[in-house]
């Protein structure tokens, strides 16, 4: 092969570089072959490549070249995948399991290491560790110190691929991140033991010992969290400056890590709390940009750490030098490693259980047995140990590579059959609903106060403790000012309604206005009740669409305007035309051919464009003037439009389910899609105001004639004098359902738009008109529809919609009737009127 | 006081709580000598401002309508005859819906459901919602405990909107309410037996 070639020559530095780069592909490559990776954990992928590429570097240089580096693997790679599991931790899950974990990581850790170390010590002196292990009994202990703690990195590259059940994992991979600390304590005072050596140490040592574990854990955490509360602070006065947002939440995190590896506390301590702690006000805080950065970044970063952590590792095991190798030492080693693992989960569950609220099962303590993995910090510390002084230090390495292997191979492979053979709860990959929001909630309350009332300062009662003192002083302090208005169970609102919305819009294009118009950001709309949002436009169709959306999915709409950035965001996603034309989308249409679908989405961006505009105008200025011109405007756009809507009403019926059931519109308020646009096109000399009623009375004048009595018929007018007719995207399917308007579609309704036009409508109607009768107008729409003098245009009665009609008022000329000053006001406007099944009903 | 509640207490009368809540005699115990120092009117029965005096519940959002929940009449009867009092019974009786759920109780027959099963556990949160008994959360009965779950920086618009979509979300049925069975149904994902117990000292 090429790569076997080019060793050949003994540049080596470019080419093992240049193999590690080819390798890194590989890595990346296997991540895509879903099938692959399912079986084989993507870890143990990366090992054997490291080994195969150890092996390549070995023959074409004879000697070893790279090795995992203990200052590169504890300054920086160590850093990124930590920074990463403390930042995204899911802090309440892991203070609810508080407990556990301290216990696992503290006793647990102390249990393994002290049991493992004297074992070894027993079985040298028993005679089954070879003779050439120059070891004593302090060596053992210090050996035993480093291969007892479970490590972060091969806990999350297994557990992250099996997906047991949330506690199950964040007990585990806690307990791997806090049992650092345990570990740097025993490691650092076993090192000043054999330095000073074994006959040396008096007993205050031993004190010093444990009060140092206490200064190292404690001085650990306090460090993360202060740097936690720096950062939230900061970055709540970086609103000027976004760009830097995601670096300062890196360097930050960083230097908690720096800072607390400089004055010898946990490192890992300090920044898994530096995350867990800042998380929530920088989240708060900071651009949603700058947090979709933030988030893949670090998972960038960290699966980058993962992967060379991984491939170094194997690659550092071929190295022959390093290492000596002692069949008992190694098998004792992992015997002792499982068996104590094994107890020392069962007893300390044993106690826990009397504590815990739900006991671990039997079956979590089997998986939590298994998956005490060792990993690469074990390895890094046995490089660093000081062959001077720890003799038996090859023979330490290679135990540690074969326990490091052996757990992240054989047990990283076989732990997926087993969690499934034994049949964990497997965790469900869920966003919570509105209603577990709003509900968990309230039961938190309702603990609280039970708890309080039964006289128990149990979790429930410090825990709201805390919410109150982070809420009176915490986050007043690190939040700002906007964020810390906003409610959190809104945020949790937005954040669902968001979601919904873009998997409507991954579902297919039809919906895309609908979505869009629901979204929370128009929250005064969403407070008319008739209001049907995506949601239950979702429940109703009957897609449980829940496309995996990380990268949005945790917005915690920090703002309202930076909500709207994000709809806007959204909104440009809406306007591309769907390439797809999905027919699961609407049950009620046949599939249609291309050029129909083409017009119906170009048809479909049109209303959309006009909706737009008259909701801005509304939003803006005076809303009648408005329309009118923003209706020019998009006149002009849309010539074809206009052009060939101009000349006549196009009633569309729409097939629904219920018509049959509807005799009567009119009592029918539930179903509707009320969708009404308008256009109008005025003069270029039109006065700015005074006018603009005019030319809506012009707009009015064809709805005075009374209604006739003959019922509306639902096809359109086949008496219409235009051509037209025949240019409209739509008229082919005529008569049939439209085929851009899905029933589901329309229930989502603009309310504000269909209010607005109403009111205007009314308004007009009792000036200009004689009186209009109060009596349902579909039929006499319809009807109007049908004749081809004056254009009617088609009112809607709030709440009245129901059936599907669709129908497109004519564009006229307002100044051809009866209004008043009509030279002035030359008015095209069309009133585009959904309703669903009440053509048909005719 | 402890020994007055000691003597109070009858060994019968522990037993049917016992049997009727699922506590323990040391839990029983424990907890009547905190319903005695509750007690200020040291009749045996607690009242609506026995409850009200405890710090906690006075800045617990939803703390009056927790209080409520122990006065089983439901509120408006309680306005109507005034029969605010409630026995250790009574109390004990709230206290089991939050009592976890043991393995050994998971078997049982489902005939005589205990107090801190799934369903009653739902129950009790869903009496805090069904202020009249209705047996549905309506529109009206959400906003109001929304409005004392959230504070005043949200306006009424977005609390309203955050209502309907619940109410959408959880109705099947159209009646714009959420009935028993709907709250249920949208919880069912939610590990509610964990979620709505405590732990009660042995």
């Amino acid at each position: 092969m090429v790569e076997l070639c080019s060793s050949e020559e003994s540049d080596s530095d470019a080419v093992s570089l240049c193999f590690q780069s080819l390798f890194f592909v590989l890595a990346v490559l296997f991540h895509f072959s879903q099938r692959f990776t399912t079986v084989v954990p993507e870890s143990c992928m990366l090992i054997l490549l490291g080994l195969v590429l150890g092996g390549v570097v070995l023959i074409a240089n004879k000697k070893q070249l790279y090795q995992l580096e203990p200052s590169l693997f504890f300054l920086f790679l160590l850093p990124t995948i930590v920074g990463d599991a403390g930042y995204f931790m899911p802090a309440r899950l892991f203070f609810d399991n508080l407990g556990a974990i301290l216990t696992y990581a503290v006793v647990g850790t102390l249990w393994n290491a002290f049991c493992t170390g004297f074992s070894l010590y027993a079985a040298k002196l028993l005679g089954f560790i070879d003779e050439h292990v120059q070891a004593e009994m302090l060596d053992f202990l210090l050996f035993g110190a480093l291969i007892s703690a479970v490590d972060p990195v091969a806990v999350l590259a297994v557990f992250e691929e099996v997906h047991v059940n949330e506690t199950l994992f964040i007990i585990v991979f806690g307990e791997s991140l806090v049992n650092d600390a345990v570990t740097v304590v025993l490691y650092k005072v076993y090192i000043s033991f054999v330095e000073v050596g074994a006959e040396n140490v008096q007993t205050a040592d031993y004190f010093k010992g444990v009060a140092s574990f206490l200064i190292v854990s404690i001085g650990g955490t306090m460090v993360g969290l202060i740097f936690a509360v720096i950062l939230g602070f900061i970055t709540r006065f970086t609103k000027k400056v976004r760009i830097i947002e995601p670096l300062l939440v890196f360097l930050m995190v960083y230097l908690a890590y720096l800072t607390a590896e400089l004055f010898s506390l946990s490192a890992i301590l300090s920044m898994t709390f530096c995350g867990i702690g800042a998380n929530k006000y920088v989240e708060a805080n900071i651009s949603q940009k700058s947090r979709t950065t933030v988030k893949y970044t670090m998972k960038t970063l960290a699966s980058i750490a993962e992967t060379i952590i991984f491939i170094f590792l194997g690659i550092s095991a071929v190295d022959k030098s390093k290492w000596a190798w002692d069949t008992g030492l190694v098998s004792c080693t992992l015997v002792f490693i499982l068996i104590f693992r094994a107890v020392g989960v069962v007893g300390q569950t044993w106690v826990l259980n009397r504590f815990r609220l739900v006991p671990l099962e039997k079956i979590d303590q089997v998986v939590m047995s298994y998956g005490g993995l060792r990993g690469a910090v074990a390895f890094a510390l046995v490089v660093l140990l000081d062959g001077e002084q720890v003799k038996a230090k090859d023979y330490f390495v290679a135990t540690t590579i074969v326990v490091v292997f052996f757990t992240v191979m054989f047990q990283g492979l076989t732990i997926k059959p087993l969690v499934k053979w034994l049949k964990v709860p497997r965790a469900t990959n869920r966003k919570p609903t509105i209603n577990e929001e709003i509900h968990e909630r309230a039961f938190d309350h309702i603990l609280t106060a039970v708890e309080d009332i039964a006289g128990l300062q149990g979790y429930h009662h410090w825990r709201d403790k805390w919410e109150q003192f982070d809420k009176n002083y915490l986050s007043k302090l690190l939040l700002r000012k906007s964020v810390y208005r906003k409610s959190e169970l809104w945020e949790a609102y937005q954040k669902i309604n968001i979601r919904d919305a873009i998997s409507v819009i991954d579902q297919g294009g039809n919906v895309l206005t609908s979505a869009r118009l629901s979204l929370p950001s128009m929250a005064s709309r969403a407070s008319f009740p008739e209001v049907t949002n995506v949601t239950n436009y979702l429940r109703e169709n009957g897609s449980g669409v829940c496309l995996d959306l990380q990268v949005i999915d945790n917005i915690p709409g920090a703002k309202v305007e930076e909500d709207m950035e994000t709809h806007h965001v959204l909104a440009g996603n809406l306007y591309k035309p769907r390439r797809r034309y999905q027919s699961h989308y609407s049950r009620h249409f046949m599939p249609l051919g291309e050029q129909e679908r083409q017009d119906r989405e170009v048809f479909q961006r049109n209303m959309r464009s006009r909706m737009e505009t008259f909701k801005s105008t509304r939003y803006k200025r005076h809303k009648k003037e408005r329309s009118l011109k923003k209706v020019r405007r998009i006149s002009h756009r849309n010539k074809r439009d206009s052009l060939s809507l101009c000349s006549d009403p196009v009633v569309v019926p729409v097939e629904t389910e219920d018509k049959a059931e509807h005799s009567d519109p009119e009592k029918d308020e539930d179903v509707g899609i009320t969708f009404i646009a308008r256009k109008a096109e005025t003069p270029k000399q039109r006065p700015k105001s005074g006018k603009t009623s005019l030319s809506l009375e012009g707009c009015q004048i064809p709805l005075l004639p009374p209604p006739p009595p003959a019922p509306p018929s639902p096809p359109p007018a086949p008496s219409s004098p235009t051509s037209e007719d025949s240019h409209l995207p739509w008229k082919g399917s005529l008569g049939s359902p439209p085929p851009c308007v899905s029933l589901e579609a329309t229930k989502i309704i603009p309310v504000d738009l269909q209010q607005a036009w109403n009111q205007s409508i009314s308004s007009l109607e009792s000036i200009s008109s004689p009186p209009a009768p109060a009596e349902p107008i579909h039929p006499r729409v319809s009807a109007l529809s049908r004749l081809g003098g004056p254009r009617p245009a088609s009112y809607t009665p709030p709440g009245s919609a129901a059936g599907s009609t669709f129908s497109i008022g004519p564009q006229w000329q307002a100044n051809q009737h009866l209004s008043p000053e009509p030279r002035e006001v030359s008015l095209q406007g069309f009133l585009i009127h959904f309703k669903s099944g009440e053509a048909t009903k005719h | 006081m402890g020994s007055r509640a000691s003597r109070l207490l009858r060994e019968e009368e522990i037993e049917e709580i016992k049997k009727e809540t699922g506590f323990s005699h040391s839990q029983i115990t424990r907890l009547y000598s905190r319903f005695t120092s509750l007690d200020k009117g040291e009749n045996g029965t607690l009242s609506r401002e026995d409850f009200q005096r405890i710090p906690e519940l006075a800045i617990n959002p939803l703390g009056d309508r927790i209080i409520n929940a122990f006065f089983p009449e439901g509120y408006f009867v309680l306005v109507i005859f005034r029969e605010d009092q409630v026995n250790f019974r009574g109390f004990m009786r709230t206290l089991a819906h939050f009592r976890p759920i043991e393995d050994n109780e998971k078997n049982k027959n489902p005939a005589t459901e205990p107090l801190n099963s799934r369903t009653n556990k739902l129950l009790f949160a869903f009496r805090l919602y069904d202020l009249d008994r209705d047996d549905k959360i309506s529109r009206d009965e959400l906003l109001q405990v929304l409005r004392m779950m959230v504070g005043v920086n949200i306006s009424d618009e977005q609390l309203g909107s955050i209502a309907d979509r619940t109410i959408q979300e959880a109705d099947t049925n159209g009646d714009s309410c959420i009935s028993f069975n709907e709250f249920i149904k949208v919880l069912e994902k939610v590990d509610v037996e964990q979620k709505m117990s405590i732990r009660f000292l042995h």
